[in-house]
């Protein structure tokens, strides 16, 4: 029997020992270790051809330039905007679906509404372009209609970002809310309003307490895209745009001062690590349970 | 509010009102973008010019290129669509040996692990692109330095662009796969031993059957995801650009109606992907 | 009992000195016992008493801490679940989804390596043999409960394994389908002549079902026998409670005539039961009396005049056909519930009615506290 039971338990070491090999080198490789490489790389500063000293002057340079500055609060600030705003135009539509319609109709209009999700940012940010732009489609109908004289540009402003900033995550707040809004049993909100409750009442004391992990989740994966995104603020606010991300972008690539450019990655990380932690803060909710619903 | 409760008259008329207004929102990019792929003019911009198809196929008379005759554009489609099966095939492969690793097995430290796999999810993907980029140069110059080697894979290219977009496009296939394990009845498994099927036969014969939509729908996700990834693209790309980052550079330099060519050609082959996955998940459905 | 079986029939299952311990619960506890070949023998017991346990060691998917396990003369240690000759009828059926029903059934001979034509006409010959035929191409999901039930069952007796294990195989169905389950199990049995070992805590169904029953209590085996054994003659207060909805009625011996012992109530109740063990005035005791052994009457003078009458007071009547109840209060306070017979005389029993009952002293159990 002891042998047996041993050479069963040699087995079950040797496989668990083959399926973590993956991950360890998975998470290792390519997110452990470059991340604390960054980290090193960020607190290094070049004082002479290939010689650095330890320093934190990077970070000293982030807080001393107002540009930075300036253009990481923005970030942070519109990326808040954005997520409040995917919330409120996603919220009816994912009630809709989980609860208004049924059937065919209700997966139908899912489905409506992730299809523009299969088709690449890329694509879509195109598309706002060709309407919003001086000589596009916005601008010339509104001369057609006679509202405007000349055609106006519409892209490279705030609201242009936001819209396509909140157009691009739409699908990553509608598939949580759908899941919970589904998950909310009809008789709770019959049982409320048989109580006496009034609309506003159940969806405060009864909706919306039911979906707050599924909003949660909803509203970090937002934000986190929102951030970190490139395409849509470059394109559609061109020169204005003034997104942390292509702060990076320059020192890695154009400006190839890999030091500074770290320091900026890790100071947009640590924005998004506090923001979302704020986030499960203040919802009460924990991280695994999260991103499982996301 | 649902539709067994009392519903003013307005409620209906509302919600009407407002689906148009989303789904108008929703479709007009897409539908300009389709339009003006058929626009006989060299920018894609109102007035209409009439209906052409120089765009896909090129017309000497007009110096036009269509999508079928840029070598460059149809370049980086294959190179997207190369960088998008390792990314794939990776991804799920990894995927599934994590599902049985969290699913099946106990050991130390799995509660960090399990939060470690979300992290990639978390991380914006520009700083994903930058960490990867930094030190696998940085090893390079190592190798280069000390020993004299030169890893042409390490520098900013294909490999990295598949190495980055996998380390998060992974996370995903993981939990896509794991949430399908842990709702496997495990006395499934029992049964087949108990009809005398070796453990490599009940994983061929009933885990994998079972856990199949999960894979085919990860390596769809996954596909797609590695498809239309930018941010991290960006960073680690090389001399062949996939398809996202040449639309991009074309796009900041004021295109020709060719990229809604190449665009409108992107909407027809999600639509088939979307539509054919769709179908197998309504039957699947039904049969449920 | 089948240990005192003749040593010259054959074991298809032989357990010994059996132990299985879940940190510090013992969930099997030193059993043995022999099961004949071609008997359905039933383990029957609440849950909890550790009957899965032992069902999914048999199977070999829990390692015995010690003993034997025997099936079919073969000692099973060490021999792993694929390659034990039982199959198991699993509680919810764990039938494949993901297969056809034919599939399902051939699939212990495809993992024997059997050709395909070859198995296709065993599963689609087994499957005519429960009432399947036909049915092969169908999916899983498109059977009803009774018919996965046969699929399932189809599923191992393919496989003609020396034992069949049945994990509470009835407990998902309602009731109505159960009953008629159980007659075509029994069928199928008798049909097949395959060795049945199956676990329940419906104690109907071991008793309808089963040439053998094991009670089974925290890990061990109170008494194995025949049902009706265990219901005529119940060995311990445990299976007199378990089998049968016995009444309960505990008091401290105040008489013993032989075997005969009478018992006074906490409420002052004397009653009249029979003993097995030698039992000595002031203990503790406790009679037991089936609600369908005792006579009712209206009036006492019907009542059989050899037995003991008591008179009781009707608190409410159960009325369910032909297993209709009326709890009863006799005199003393005591409560009691007691089968009614469905001849008609009582149809028009109403709550505060007074009513006469008797039972045969011989037909009520008495054990000793001290006996647990």
């Amino acid at each position: 029997m002891n042998d047996g039971v041993q050479s069963a338990r040699w087995v079950t070491r040797l496989s668990l020992f083959l399926l973590l090999a993956p991950a360890v080198l998975w998470l290792s490789a390519l997110i452990l270790i470059p991340h604390l490489d960054l980290a090193v790389l960020s607190l290094r500063e070049r004082i002479g051809p290939r010689q650095y000293s330890v320093s934190v002057a990077q970070y000293k340079t982030f807080f001393a330039e107002p540009l930075y500055w300036h253009i990481f609060v923005r970030t942070a600030i519109m990326s808040i905007v954005a997520t409040g705003l995917t919330l409120l135009l996603a919220f009816p539509v994912a009630w809709i679906i989980a609860k208004v319609l049924s059937g065919r109709a209700s997966s139908l209009l899912f489905v409506i509404c992730l299809i523009p999700f299969w088709i690449s940012e890329t694509v879509r940010t195109l598309g706002w372009m060709i309407l919003l732009r001086e000589s596009g489609v916005l601008p010339h109908v509104l001369v057609l209609l006679g509202l405007t004289q000349q055609p106006i540009e519409m892209l490279y402003h705030d609201a242009t970002i936001l819209v396509g900033l909140v157009y691009t995550s739409l699908l990553f707040m509608v598939v949580p809310l759908v899941g919970s809004f589904e998950s909310l049993d009809n008789s709770l909100i019959e049982a409320a309003s048989d109580l006496g409750a009034s609309s506003r009442a159940i969806l405060t004391k009864i909706i919306i307490p039911h979906a707050a992990p599924g909003m949660t989740a909803g509203c970090i994966v937002v934000f986190m895209l929102t951030l970190g995104n490139y395409l849509t603020p470059t394109l559609l606010g061109g020169k204005n745009s003034q997104w942390f991300t292509e702060q990076i972008y320059t020192q890695f690539i154009t400006r190839f001062n890999w030091e500074q450019g770290a320091a900026l990655g890790f100071l947009l990380l640590a924005l998004s690590t506090l923001l979302v932690w704020a986030g499960l803060k203040l919802s009460g909710q924990r991280f695994s349970d999260v991103m499982r619903r996301a | 509010m649902i539709p067994s409760l009392p519903n003013t008259w307005w409620s209906g008329a509302l919600t009407r009102v407002y689906l148009l207004c989303f789904l108008t929102f929703l479709f007009l990019p897409l539908l300009t973008v389709a339009l003006f792929a058929f626009n006989d003019a060299p920018y894609p911009a109102p007035p209409w010019h009439g209906f052409t198809l120089d765009w896909f196929f090129g017309s000497a008379d007009h110096r036009r290129t269509g999508l079928f005759s840029d070598s460059e554009l149809l370049g980086s489609l294959g190179t997207s669509v190369v960088v998008a099966l390792w990314v794939t095939s990776l991804s799920v492969l990894i995927g599934l040996c994590n599902a049985f690793l969290m699913e099946r097995f106990e050991f130390r430290a799995k509660g960090l692990l399990a939060v470690l796999m979300l992290v990639p999810l978390v991380i914006p993907g520009v700083i994903l692109g930058i960490s990867i980029l930094a030190f696998a140069s940085r090893l390079a110059e190592f190798f280069n330095d000390y020993m004299g080697i030169e890893f042409e894979f390490l520098r900013p290219g294909l490999p990295l662009v598949v190495l980055g977009q996998f380390s998060y496009i992974a996370a995903i296939a993981t939990l896509t796969i794991s949430a399908r394990l842990r709702r496997f009845d495990r006395t499934l498994e029992e049964a087949a031993l108990n009809l005398g099927a070796s453990r490599l036969a009940t994983l061929q014969t009933i885990i994998l059957p079972y856990l199949k939509p999960a894979l085919v729908g990860s390596a769809a996700v996954s596909f797609l995801m590695s498809f239309e990834n930018f941010n991290t693209t960006l960073m680690l790309v090389g001399a062949n650009s996939p398809l996202t980052i040449m639309m991009y550079g074309r796009m900041r330099e004021g295109a020709t109606p060719v990229l809604n060519a190449v665009s409108l050609f992107l909407m027809l082959a999600s639509a088939v992907l979307a539509l054919t996955l769709m179908r197998k998940g309504d039957r699947r459905n039904e049969s449920n | 009992m089948s240990l005192a079986a003749p040593l010259s029939s054959v074991h298809d299952l032989e357990l010994r000195s059996l132990v299985k311990r879940f940190g510090a619960h013992t969930a099997v506890n030193q059993l043995s016992v022999a099961v004949s070949r071609g008997q359905f023998f039933s383990i029957l017991g609440p849950s909890g008493c550790g009957k899965t346990t032992l069902l999914r060691m048999i199977a070999g998917f829990i390692a015995a801490d010690s003993g034997d396990i025997e099936i079919g003369g073969l000692n099973m240690r060490d021999v792993a679940p694929n390659r034990r000759p039982v199959n198991m009828v699993f509680q919810q059926l764990a039938l494949f989804p993901m297969m056809s029903v034919a599939d399902n059934v051939a699939f212990g001979l495809a993992r024997r390596g059997m050709a395909r034509a070859e198995r296709q006409h065993r599963a689609e010959a087994m499957l005519e043999r429960v009432g399947l035929g036909g049915s092969g191409q169908k999916r899983v999901d498109e059977m009803s409960g009774g018919q996965r039930q046969r699929v399932a069952i189809a599923r191992s007796l393919v496989l003609e394994p020396t034992l069949l294990l049945l994990d509470e195989p009835l407990g998902a169905l309602d009731l109505k389908l159960r009953e008629h389950m159980k007659v075509e199990l029994k069928q199928l049995q008798a049909a097949f002549g395959t060795t049945f070992v199956y676990i329940t805590h419906d104690q109907s169904e071991a008793l309808v079902l089963s040439d053998q029953v094991a009670v089974m209590n925290q890990g061990r085996f109170e008494q194995v026998g025949t049902p009706q054994e265990l219901y005529y003659s119940p060995k311990t207060p445990f299976v007199a409670g378990f089998v049968g909805n016995n009444n309960a009625v505990h008091g401290q011996v105040v008489a013993v005539d032989a075997h005969i012992v009478t018992v006074k109530s906490a409420f002052g109740w004397t009653v009249r039961g029979k003993s097995n063990a030698p039992v000595t005035v002031g203990r503790e005791a406790t009679v037991f009396i089936r609600p369908e052994a005792v006579v009712l009457a209206r009036h006492a003078a019907d009542l059989p005049t050899a037995w003991p009458a008591h008179q009781a007071v009707v608190e409410s009547l159960l009325f369910d056909g032909a297993n209709s109840a009326v709890l009863v209060k006799e005199s003393s306070g005591q409560s009691l519930r007691l089968a009614l017979p469905q001849t008609g005389a009582f149809a028009d029993l109403r709550p505060g009615e007074a009513l006469f009952f008797a039972f045969d002293p011989t037909q009520a159990v008495c054990f000793t506290t001290a006996h647990e």
